[in-house]
C-alpha cells in the first residue's frame, strides 16, 4: 500500500513541477501567444 | 361507417403529410439579376423556413475585387457588398494577411464550431456517459450473477511475491493518474449540463479552472506512467498460442476452471494492450490540444488513412478544425479507456478474491496464483530451485 501512496504522490509531484519546467522550455500560453510588444509583463 | 371513418383519417394524414412536404421545398429561384448571389427570394425562403439549396453560395462566389454594378439589388454598399467580402473569407477564396502573431491567426471565419459543439454536448456526452453507465450496471449484474471468484479450496497461507515495487509504482502512477483526468475530464466535458444546474455557476467556475490545471498538468504523469508500464511489461504481453486456450475457455470468468498462463492472462493482454494504444492516442491528441496548433495530426493522418482504406477523407484541414477533431477524439478514446478500466478495476478489486495484493502489496498467495498463473509459479519456482513457496 506504501507504493500506491508513493504513485499517486509522485503523480501530484510531477503534476506541479510540469508547469515550471515546461515554462524554462518557453512551451507556456503566454510565452508563445502573445508577443512582447502587447504584452504585460 | 367505420370503414368511411378509416378513410376519412387516411385522406386527412396523406393530405397533411404531403401540404407539409411540399411546403418544405423552395422553389426555384432565378438568380440571374444578382450575377449568381443571394436574391430577396432566398432571404424570404430562409425566413419562412423553406429548404434553400445553398450550394450557390460556395459555387457562384463574387469577386470582391470586381463587384456587381452599383445599380444592381442588395448592394449594402452599393455594388461592393460586406456579405461579399466575409463569403469570399469564409470559403477561403482570398489569402486574408493579418496584424496578428498568434498562430492560426489568418483564418478569418472558421464555420465548424457550432457543429463542434453540438456534437460535444449532444451525442458525445449521451453515448459517453451512456456506455460508462451501461458498463456499470453490466458489471453489477455480473457480479450479482456470477459473485466473486473464489480460490478454490481455500488460500494456501503461503505467499509469492507477483510485483516487484518499481512495477507497482509504475502501475499506480498511471492508475491515479489516469483516474485524476478521468474525473476532472468529466467535470470539463459534462459541467455544464450535469453540475451548473446543481451547484452554480459560481463553485463550477472553480471546479473547472482547478480541474484544468490537474488535467493539463497530471497528463505528464500519465504518459510516464504509461513508459514504465510498457517498458517493464512489454514482454510478457506478447500474445502466444496460450493465449487462445485461455480465451476459448472464458478465461474461467463463467466456469470454474482455470486455463493455464503465465504471467499474464490473455484477458490481461488484452487491458494492457488496449490500455497502450488508446493511452498513447489519448496522448497524442492530448498534446494537440496542450499546445494549441502546434501539433496538428488528423489532415496527415486522414492522408494515411485514405491510402489504406480508399476513403476520401479530407486532407486540408483549417488549424481550428484539427484541434475540433483532435478534441473529439480525445473525448471518445477516453470514454473508451474508461469502460476497459472499469473492467481492470472490477476483476482487480471485489470481481476476484485475492486479485489485488499484486497490486497492493505485491505478495499473492500461492494458491491464487497456481490457479490463475500456474505457468509463472513453475518459472518462478524453477528459478529459485525450490519447490515450495518464496
Amino acid at each position: 500500500m506504501k507504493v500506491m501512496l508513493l504513485g499517486f504522490a509522485a503523480a501530484l509531484v510531477i503534476a506541479t513541477l510540469v508547469p515550471v519546467v515546461l515554462e524554462q522550455f518557453g512551451w507556456s500560453s503566454a510565452e508563445q501567444y502573445s508577443s512582447e510588444n502587447v504584452r504585460l509583463d | 361507417m367505420n370503414f368511411k371513418l378509416f378513410g376519412a383519417v387516411v385522406f386527412a394524414l396523406t393530405t397533411l403529410m404531403l401540404s407539409s412536404a411540399l411546403a418544405d421545398e423552395a422553389p426555384a429561384i432565378d438568380r440571374s439579376a444578382t450575377g449568381g448571389a443571394q436574391t430577396l427570394e432566398d432571404i424570404m425562403a430562409r425566413q419562412k423556413q423553406l429548404e434553400v439549396d445553398e450550394s450557390f453560395r460556395t459555387e457562384e462566389l463574387e469577386d470582391p475585387a470586381d463587384p456587381p454594378p452599383i445599380t444592381g439589388p442588395l448592394g449594402a454598399q452599393g455594388g461592393s457588398s460586406v456579405a461579399v467580402d466575409y463569403r469570399a473569407i469564409r470559403y477561403n477564396r482570398i489569402d486574408p494577411t493579418t496584424q496578428v502573431r498568434t498562430p492560426a491567426a489568418d483564418v478569418l471565419i472558421q464555420d465548424g464550431g457550432m457543429p463542434w459543439y453540438k456534437l460535444r454536448e449532444g451525442p458525445l456526452i449521451s453515448y459517453g456517459g451512456g456506455a460508462i453507465l451501461g458498463f456499470l450496471l453490466l458489471l453489477v449484474v455480473f457480479y450479482f450473477v456470477r459473485g466473486k471468484i473464489r480460490i478454490h479450496g481455500g488460500p494456501a497461507g503461503t505467499k509469492i511475491q507477483r510485483f516487484k515495487a518499481i512495477e507497482r509504482f509504475g502501475h499506480w502512477l498511471l492508475a491515479g493518474s489516469f483516474i485524476a483526468l478521468a474525473l476532472t475530464g468529466l467535470v470539463t466535458l459534462m459541467g455544464r449540463s450535469f453540475l451548473i444546474p446543481v451547484i452554480g455557476h459560481e463553485l463550477y467556475s472553480d471546479l473547472a479552472i482547478g480541474s484544468k490545471w490537474v488535467h493539463n498538468n497530471i497528463a505528464w504523469s500519465f504518459m510516464l506512467g504509461l513508459l514504465l508500464t510498457f517498458v517493464m511489461w512489454v514482454a510478457h504481453n506478447i500474445p502466444n498460442r496460450l493465449d487462445w486456450q485461455w480465451l476459448k475457455a472464458g478465461g474461467g470468468l463463467f466456469t470454474d476452471s482455470h486455463p493455464s498462463s503465465k504471467k499474464f492472462n490473455a484477458g490481461q493482454k488484452i487491458i494492457f494492450w488496449a490500455t497502450m494504444i488508446l493511452g498513447v492516442s489519448v496522448s497524442l491528441s492530448g498534446l494537440s490540444l496542450l499546445f494549441p496548433f502546434q501539433m496538428p495530426m488528423f489532415a496527415g493522418t486522414f492522408e494515411v488513412v485514405n491510402g489504406i482504406l480508399g476513403t476520401d477523407l479530407p486532407t486540408v484541414l483549417a488549424p481550428h478544425e484539427e484541434m475540433q477533431l483532435s478534441n473529439i477524439w480525445h473525448s471518445i478514446v477516453a470514454f473508451l479507456m474508461m469502460v476497459v478500466i472499469l473492467a481492470h478495476i472490477y476483476i482487480g478489486s471485489v470481481g476476484m478474491e485475492g486479485a489485488f495484493d499484486a497490486m497492493g502489496n505485491g505478495q499473492v498467495d500461492l494458491e491464487w496464483a497456481r490457479q490463475h498463473h500456474d505457468l509463472w509459479v513453475e518459472e518462478v519456482q524453477a528459478r529459485q530451485g525450490k519447490g515450495g513457496s518464496s
